[in-house]
């Protein structure tokens, strides 16, 4: 028998949050299982079991913050497991497919109940899914066991998580099968006189995730940003990055800005979750960028981890590649908030649709000069205009109204992005 | 650039090389008044007179260490082992000799030996002289292993191992020789150890090295047209082995089979299979296959041989199964 | 049966078979550290200090330094697995020879060799060989580099290949020497004929057991000399090397000695008879070289004490130094493996990942 505790998984972390309990009592443990999440200073952490034996208990509940070194669990050869399983354990019958993958209750709580396709699985005992699906589900917090395998013997393969990504915010509770999503809208074309014009599957996609956020009640906040000390400070950094070669845009600012922002709002980093707000908990910036083939929305993930260098870096390649159609599933989802510019187009101002699941947008518009009145003299300054629009099931307008206002103070006053 | 054969690339380098350097000599059965016997080294004797181009008897152990031995005094020699199935009777000489005097001599002297090789099945040869044993040595830590499947890498990459200190096996392939391909002009030193992404894709990674690469890239042609994108990695090199290349490859498409014309078990399909499994476990989305030769000792008869032998349709089957393993639903659309 | 008997001083090697009093004092004293070497190398195997197969060369001291005092600094040397005592003759250091049995960094091959594998490039001692045979070939390719690169002469260079008895029945030695004799390769192939292939008997193993014949085929001459003679090997190898040098005549040369002990340190040696272990230590050829020099007059007893004593002491430092070396670092074990820097190159510990996963 032996205490599993809370580890130290970062150079600066002194305690940590035990966020989920991946394992439950009762459980066997194989040496090397994550056994739970820790949320340490820095970042999600898995930890691991160093042994083998049975997970006999669980000392500290999912959600409590203890020192390092504070034993949260014992591991045992099973006989010390006294109580009768609790109502969080898995019915027996699901045991096997559920240690495979464990449920995410923090981001998907619909996922304790009986997965409908899990019957298929039962048979064999064990969920067949391929190596490169069960990642990407993973990434999202899809429940593998909600998801119905096209492949051999029902085998869970990448296009079935994709299109179950793609399905869940239409329908976050609905198991998704990839006929639901094949069915084509009849055209009305007249032959002869129209032209039908094929589209890829981009457009289809960006299609379908349009026509859903229609289902979203949603409101505008739009704000006037005076942009001079933005663009000054964004002077300043280029030339001290000049000798990496690395430019950062001005799109790469509102990126940093709006992760700064976010990480003190996590309200406005949240998704509407049928009857529940899910939070979440990283802060996954999407970019709007404008292809040849179609809208795409690149993602940049842990924005709020990542310095105006690294996210300038990534952008200018994510942009590349979405412009090469080189962009992978991964890079284009997990975003928990999006940004649309189309201030290089001309555009003073514009509204954006909410890219589901998300609660927000940022439309920018063009940078502009304003007469402005500043000690008994007249000078120009270029401000611009921005809209957020908003899920009104997740934020009310005073709660939307206060993250724009921080995001504004962001930008009006750069440094603040260091912070 | 100039279109050249294999044959005729191979025999452009080793005359460049030997007018470079008056330490590289070639050594071998029937490389000389014979002018060797798949013509690699023809013109060679009479260019550079018997002192530089050295008939042997069959003797492939004596001549092979004696190839070695005077690689150990500086000298550069470029072996003919006529077809690597007799490499076998140098074993002794190559794998316990050569790979080994290096490292366990403290690194106080070096190898600078290049051992040249046809191998493949095909021409039927029956048993003895149809094999692949290129992952003998392969397997061997003190020899590196090339095995270039162009006219161009076979220029490339044999000027870079006559110049490199260490003892090289460079294999060649009887299916290879008249091969046609653009190859630059001068000099050009091909890099040891990297493979390349010889056809891009994007829906499955096709590994292959040698001959084999031929294949694959025309089966990836071929499936071009169904809108099926396949990758062809083209390993170049067997020791060292660029696993991140291949890794880089699966993690773009998710799916990849290895084509090689040696037996199935304990083959470099297996090695590749392997890494695959440990680099990109996360992005697999269906099970690694090897298409490799049937494991019996190939036989002469031409419908045998060519049922035992791995061949363009067996490498599109496999690329089918693997891509419905994973529900592929095709890539027209794109 | 083979012809065993030692061969008797004739006709050329006859007059040759003396030296100055000082020069056989050399030999004596070069003959006493390998014995004490080879004793204490025995020792320290049973300590544990020396690992793996240990071949000595007990009983072939006088050939050890006969041959090695014929080679010029420009020849080369190519021998077996038994080679401490050529090491030492050659003028390797005893500590750095002690420390490569001992596997340190200090070795003569920093540890990565071991007993079979002494080679010093600056001494064109080019290695012993563990594998029976293996070294045939490698010599007759550096003779063929010499001939490749170099006229014949008095001062050319030319090579010596070491082998016992037992290896020449293998088709290296047999491809070999038809190579040399068919190219003319300035090669003296030296047959140490301690009578035993481990615990196979000459008579046994080859078909034509005087060995010294088996060059025929290949017209290449051979010579038989009596191995507990430093000076009669000493004149016999002069003369060998000499047709390899001037005439491009590859030669072979036989010595006949007598091994004192096992095979190896770990072979006690129980398939010989009590007479034939008699009859080599009747013969062993450091007391009688010793017996030799005391009669000529070129040593006294007191002389020859000091002779073992410096030698002990030498074998003592050499321990030493041996022991109180440093282990070779496995950190830098792999850049031992290729002298080209390559891409890719293999560096990973058992357990350590091949390949980056991500």
């Amino acid at each position: 028998m032996s205490e599993v505790v809370m580890p130290r998984l970062s150079d600066t972390m002194e305690e940590g949050e035990l966020a989920t309990w991946l394992k439950n009592e009762g459980d066997t443990i194989a040496k090397g299982d994550i056994l739970a999440e820790i949320e340490t200073d820095k970042a999600t952490m898995d930890l691991e079991a160093f042994e083998s034996g049975v997970l006999e208990k669980h000392l500290v509940d999912a959600g409590s913050v203890v020192p390092i070194g504070t034993p949260v669990a014992i591991i045992g050869d099973g006989s010390g497991t006294t109580d009768a399983p609790k109502k969080k354990d898995p019915p027996k019958a699901q045991e096997t497919p559920q240690a495979e993958e464990p449920p995410k209750a923090k981001e998907a709580p619909q996922v304790e109940e009986p997965p409908k396709s899990a019957s298929r699985n039962q048979a064999s005992g064990k969920l067949r899914m391929s190596p490169v699906a069960r990642k990407i589900a993973k990434d999202h917090g899809i429940d593998p066991a909600t998801i119905t395998g096209s492949g051999p013997q029902g085998r869970v393969v990448r296009a079935d998580v994709e299109a179950a990504i793609s399905q869940q915010a239409a329908s976050p509770t609905a198991p998704v099968s990839p006929s639901a999503t094949a069915a084509r809208p009849a055209g009305a074309m007249i032959p002869g006189s129209d032209e039908e014009i094929p589209v890829n599957r981009i457009r289809k996609v960006a299609a379908k995730r349009l026509t859903e956020s229609q289902a979203v009640p949603h409101f505008f906040l739009t704000s006037v940003v005076d942009v001079e000390k933005l663009l000054a400070f964004r002077s300043d950094v280029n030339e001290s990055l000049e000798a990496q070669g690395v430019r950062v845009s001005v799109n790469d600012l509102f990126v940093r800005a709006a992760a700064v922002t976010l990480r003190q709002h996590p309200e406005a980093n949240s998704s509407w979750g049928d009857d529940s707000v899910i939070r979440r908990a990283r802060v996954n910036i999407g970019i709007a960028v404008a292809t040849d083939a179609g809208l795409l929305v690149p993602v940049v993930h842990d924005a709020e981890t990542k310095g105006l260098g690294a996210i300038a870096q990534e952008t200018v390649a994510l942009a590349e590649k979405a412009r090469d159609g080189k962009l992978s599933p991964d890079e284009m989802s997990g975003g928990t908030f999006s940004i649309s510019n189309l201030g290089m187009f001309g555009i003073d101002q514009f509204t954006a649709v909410i890219n589901p699941p998300e609660a927000a947008i940022l439309a920018v518009g063009a940078a502009s000069p304003v007469p402005v009145v500043r000690d008994g003299v007249l000078v120009e300054v270029p401000k611009l205009k921005i809209t957020l629009t908003v899920d009104h099931r997740v934020m009310d307008g005073a709660v939307a109204a206060n993250f724009l206002r921080d995001l504004v103070g962001v930008l009006e006053h750069p440094l603040r992005m260091l912070l | 650039m100039t279109e050249l054969t294999y044959r005729q690339a191979l025999n452009d380098t080793l005359r460049a090389e030997m007018a470079r350097d008056e330490n590289v000599y070639l050594i071998g059965e029937e490389i000389g008044v014979f002018e060797g016997s798949y013509k690699i080294t023809a013109g060679l004797l009479k260019e550079f007179g018997p002192r530089r181009v050295v008939d042997t008897p069959i003797a492939e152990e004596g001549f092979t260490g004696v190839a070695i031995g005077s690689a150990m005094l500086g000298l550069r020699p470029v072996v003919e082992i006529m077809t690597i199935n007799f490499s076998l009777i140098a074993i002794d000489q190559i794998v316990n000799h050569a790979a080994k005097i290096r490292s366990m001599f403290g690194g106080e002297v070096s190898v600078p030996l290049v051992i040249r090789t046809p191998g493949g099945g095909g021409q039927q040869l029956a048993a003895t002289h149809s094999q692949n044993l290129e992952v003998w040595y392969a397997h061997i830590p003190g020899l590196k292993v090339v095995a270039p499947s162009s006219p161009a890498d076979a220029k490339a990459l044999l000027t870079a191992a006559i110049r490199d200190d260490d003892p090289v096996l460079f294999l060649e392939n009887l299916g290879l020789y008249n091969l046609k391909g653009e190859v630059p002009d001068g000099e050009q030193v091909g890099e040891i150890g990297t493979a390349a992404i010889v056809k891009d894709g994007t829906d499955i990674t096709v590994v292959s090295y040698s001959r084999g690469v031929v294949t694959a890239v025309e089966v990836a042609n071929q499936l071009a047209g169904e809108g099926i994108s396949v990758e062809v990695v083209d390993l170049r090199s067997l020791r060292p082995l660029d696993r991140d290349t291949v890794c880089d490859s699966v993690r773009k498409t998710s799916r990849a089979v290895i084509f090689e014309d040696d037996l199935l078990t304990y083959g470099i399909g297996a090695e590749i299979s392997a890494t695959i499994g440990e680099g990109a476990f996360d992005w697999l989305d269906a099970p690694v296959r090897r298409v490799a030769a049937a494991e019996v000792p190939l036989p002469y008869s031409k419908p045998l041989e060519r049922a035992a032998m791995p061949d363009a349709a067996a490498l599109t089957k496999v690329i089918r199964e693997t891509l419905a393993a994973s529900a592929f639903q095709g890539g027209q659309d794109v | 049966m083979a012809d065993t008997r030692r061969p008797k001083a004739t006709g050329k090697t006859a007059k040759q078979s003396s030296a100055p009093a000082d020069v056989l004092r050399g030999y004596y004293t070069q003959m006493v550290l390998v014995r004490e070497f080879e004793l204490r190398a025995s020792e320290m195997y049973a300590r544990a200090k020396i690992g793996g197969y240990c071949h000595l060369n007990l009983g072939e001291e006088a050939t050890v330094v006969g041959l090695m005092a014929a080679l010029k600094p420009t020849d080369y040397l190519y021998t077996t697995y038994r080679d401490h005592g050529y090491a030492l003759a050659r003028g390797m250091e005893p500590g750095a020879v002690m420390a490569e049995l001992f596997g340190k960094s200090t070795g003569v091959v920093g540890g990565y060799g071991g007993s079979m594998h002494m080679f010093d490039l600056e001494r064109r001692t080019m290695g012993g060989y563990g594998i029976v045979g293996g070294q045939i070939p490698l010599a007759t390719g550096a003779a063929f580099a010499i001939n490749y690169r170099s006229a014949a002469g008095k001062n050319a260079e030319a090579v010596m290949c070491l082998m016992g008895d037992g290896t020449t029945n293998i088709g290296a030695f047999h491809e070999s020497l038809n190579l040399a004799g068919l190219w003319k390769l300035p090669i003296v192939y030296v047959i140490v004929n301690n009578r035993l292939g481990m615990g196979t008997s000459v008579e046994h193993a080859s078909a034509e057991p005087d060995l010294y014949k088996r060059g025929c085929a290949y017209r290449i001459p051979g010579e038989r000399v009596d191995g507990d003679d430093p000076v009669a090997v000493r004149d016999a190898a002069l003369a060998a090397l000499e047709k390899a040098r001037v005439d491009r005549q590859p030669m072979i040369l036989e010595t006949m000695s007598y091994r004192l002990k096992g095979h190896s340190v770990v072979d006690p040696a129980r398939y010989r008879s009590k007479e034939d272990t008699e009859a080599a230590q009747e013969n062993d050829p450091v007391p009688a070289f010793r017996t030799r020099l005391i009669t000529s007059g070129a040593l006294d007893d007191k002389a020859a004490d000091a002779i073992h004593e410096a030698a002990e002491k030498t074998v003592d430092e050499a321990v030493k130094f041996a022991d109180s070396s440093a282990d070779p670092l496995p950190a830098e074990m792999f850049d031992r493996v290729y002298a080209t820097p390559v891409a890719n190159m293999p560096s990973a510990f058992p357990g350590d990942p091949v390949v980056v996963a991500s």
